[in-house]
């Protein structure tokens, strides 16, 4: 008998723990939320990106700078008087985690989104956001896919087809080359994006593609074998629209293969300076696009950084700059519309999605940013050339 | 409750998990009516079925055919693509509905078929090697999907792997499946009635189909191979069926996650080994041979991460280690004894209640 009140109390106690776990992830504070609302008022903003897992650098960027601009934006009092909760979720850079991340926001009571990181969740997210009537802004993720046919989804970056175009017209205005060689990630729709419109512009201003070479995240360790073909075929120039952290081996094997052909990358190469064991040496010469630089000297570039630096450790990259400008962007917007959280998350996204059509906003990555119906933001991509260990304008 | 109890034991295990699993979505119906279902939850239920699918899939081919497949998150692949292709192809065409039910059907015998090539040359292996074997082919279905570029212009398909650019498509165009990008903007389908309704068919099949003639035969087969073959059983036919329809269930659950995600990818982690991996931990961790504790691992699975969600970064450690204590609560040896000793079993649980019920 004894027994039997025994088993029974356990599993009275294994329901209840359940119904309990559920309680309370609806009503109470998750993990992720950064300042102590207690029942006042504030703006509820979310953030969706990879704070775990192989992307995780540039999802931690993006969390740890718009956490120091919703500090500093509620140390100078808030937006319309009502200061900002903000609220990161992991989302692993997987679409159905993006997902369940989004709906923990919704059940957190988000009221705008600022995310996601990467392009492929950005896709899976903004489907729901557009089906929920919830106002989106990605600091990075640059897909068009991502704002194709969903009106409430802006962005802070330039999109794919602006970058590979612009890189194109560059190198052939510039004659950089004339046999270009590319090596993507074609498990990447970053990469892949940037590298399609790279290839219809290029061969439009005549240069000649002599080898294209792909590699996907399951490999992206060792690049001897492209390295080789785009040798063999005698490329002068390389093509690299990726990441630093790939890009670093790029630059390192290429170097012990004795092939010093000219590297160009796109804004996803900003941030291979801080590279740890990566001899910076390799990067002298080195081409690319870039909305931001860490080490460039405008107040507001310094006073980030120095904040950033001082706070989290680390030199902030492009992602975390454009998250930092996303805060201020909603919060002119916000302005602009002249609303007070009390509205719905409905009634905020209707009155951005025209607000911000009519912001011009000079922030870190760009100066007079303004958005079109699109989603998209109106600033250049600036070819940048690495110097003596520095970025310096090429223009 | 006589003409229950005139029932063989299986089945009414099998009424058993019914119950609960209608109990439970009427209860989570009820509960997304009148707006207590949180949208994690929600957002949770249909996935959640889809794993179950795939778990109970693999359960047949784990439990009853006895062999350790590590490739069934590339059926449940072929599932979802064939299927969100379909979808996708004729959008414009085919009314809702219809086409929905088409797409299910195309999945799943899709994801059969592929089930059946298969395993012709794979079932030839036994035991580990073949283990090897399926995750080679999980892997090749995913890379080939990879790199497969479909669009559809005025003039046609188009077809290339090699990139989009090479398609020639017409400026009007559209893009079916997208390289690694692959399938964008399928419509979202998959209701939580659907999913529910589609597992509880999964688990009268397969529940009808390990005791039945074929069944048994396969079972057969799985104890003593030699014995099988000596009583005159056609092994490969048996085989073959027991691994296709195995596949097809596979193939069901990645119809459904396929048409509750607006994008559609084949990355490692959901359709990959690493998902191979899980389905088999569900399978594992429910108990080999048992249907009903493949469903209830692969719930309580799927929600551990998402529920340790406010532990932040800590909570992949955290479902490690709860992933080891499970385990060990349920297969260890000297707890099994202990559980044993303070009537803690699951069937010694199981029984107070039905006691209760009597009364």
């Amino acid at each position: 008998m004894k027994k039997k009140a025994l088993s029974l109390a356990l599993c009275a106690a294994m329901a209840a723990s359940l119904f309990v776990g559920c309680g309370g992830k609806e009503g109470a504070a998750t993990g992720g939320e950064s300042v102590d609302t207690s029942g006042e008022l504030t703006w509820r903003v979310g953030g969706i990106g990879p704070i775990t897992g192989g992307a995780a650098q540039y999802g931690q960027g993006v969390m740890n700078a718009i956490q120091l601009a919703v500090d500093e934006v509620n140390e100078a009092g808030g937006i319309n008087g009502y200061k900002v909760s903000f609220n990161f979720q992991d989302d692993e850079a997987d679409q159905q985690k993006s997902v369940n991340a989004y709906n923990t926001l919704k059940d957190w009571g988000m009221q705008i989104l600022e995310g996601t990181v990467t392009s492929g969740a950005g896709q899976a997210v903004s489907a729901e956001t557009y089906a929920d009537r919830m106002f989106m802004l990605t600091p990075s993720a640059s897909s068009t896919d991502v704002t194709n046919g969903h009106d409430n989804v802006f962005q802070v970056c330039f999109s794919d087809p602006n970058q590979g175009a612009v890189s194109a017209d560059y190198i052939a205005d510039n004659g950089l080359a004339t046999k270009v060689g590319i090596i993507y990630d074609s498990s990447d729709p970053y990469s892949s994006g940037v590298y399609q419109t790279f290839a219809a512009e290029a061969q439009a201003k005549g240069l000649e593609i002599v080898a294209t070479e792909a590699f996907t995240a399951d490999s992206k360790t060792d690049f001897t074998t492209q390295l080789q073909k785009c040798k063999d075929a005698e490329a002068d120039l390389l093509f690299l629209p990726f990441y630093y952290t790939e890009g670093s081996i790029v630059l390192t094997q290429a170097n012990q293969m004795g092939y010093t052909p000219t590297m160009f990358g796109v804004d996803g190469f900003d941030g291979l300076l801080g590279v740890e064991n990566f001899d910076v040496k390799l990067a002298e010469g080195v081409y690319l696009l870039t909305p931001f630089a860490a080490d460039a000297d405008d107040d507001a570039t310094k006073s980030f950084v120095s904040k950033y630096e001082s706070q989290f450790g680390g030199t902030p990259n492009q992602f975390a700059a454009d998250a930092y400008d996303g805060v201020y962007i909603l919060k002119a917007a916000l302005e602009a519309a002249n609303l007070t959280p009390e509205a719905s998350s409905e009634e905020i996204c209707e009155a951005l999605i025209s607000e911000i059509q009519n912001v011009t906003y000079d922030g870190l990555t760009g100066e007079g940013m303004t958005w079109n119906e699109k989603g998209e933001v109106s600033k250049a991509p600036k070819a940048v050339i690495i110097k003596d260990g520095a970025y310096a304008s090429v223009d | 409750m006589s003409l229950y109890k005139n029932l063989n034991k299986s089945t009414q295990k099998l009424l058993g998990t019914i119950g609960v699993i209608l109990v439970l979505y009427i209860v989570m119906s009820i509960m997304e009516g009148t707006g207590n279902l949180s949208s994690l939850m929600k957002g949770l239920l249909v996935p959640v079925c889809a794993y179950s699918l795939v778990a109970v899939g693999l359960n047949l081919c784990v439990g009853y055919l006895g062999e350790l497949s590590l490739g069934h998150a590339g059926f449940m692949c072929v599932g979802a693509f064939t299927s969100a292709f379909f979808s996708r192809a004729t959008q414009e065409i085919i009314p809702d509905v219809p086409r929905f039910i088409l797409a299910l059907l195309i999945g799943t015998v899709m994801a059969a078929l592929f089930g059946f090539l298969i395993a012709i040359p794979v079932l030839r292996l036994k035991g580990d090697y073949l283990a090897i074997v399926t995750l080679a082919f999980g892997e090749i279905i995913k890379n080939v999907i990879n790199v497969m570029y479909v669009g559809v212009d005025s003039k046609g398909m188009h077809f290339s792997i090699k990139d989009q650019m090479s398609l020639g498509m017409d400026l009007d165009g559209k893009m079916l499946i997208n390289g690694p990008q692959g399938i964008t903007g399928t419509p979202r389908q998959s209701t939580f009635t659907i999913a529910v309704l589609l597992l509880i068919l999964a688990l009268v099949v397969v529940n009808n189909f390990v005791n039945s003639r074929t069944g048994r035969a396969v079972k057969a087969i799985r104890d003593n191979q030699i014995a099988a073959e000596t009583v005159g059983l056609p092994v490969t036919k048996y085989k073959l069926v027991a691994f296709t329809l195995s596949a097809a269930i596979a193939g069901v659950g990645g119809v459904l996650y396929a048409h509750n995600i607006n994008s559609l990818t084949a990355t490692t982690n959901n359709f990959g080994y690493n998902m191979s991996i899980m389905i088999l931990v569900y399978v594992v961790l429910g108990g080999i041979g048992n249907f009903s504790g493949s469903v209830i691992a692969a719930v309580v699975l799927t929600m551990l991460p998402e529920m340790l969600r406010g532990l932040s970064t800590y909570r992949m450690l955290i479902y490690s280690i709860v992933l080891i204590v499970l385990m060990l609560f349920n297969w260890a040896p000297a707890i099994l004894k202990w559980r044993e000793d303070h009537g803690l079993t699951t069937a010694a649980i199981v029984s107070k209640f039905k006691k209760k019920e009597v009364r």
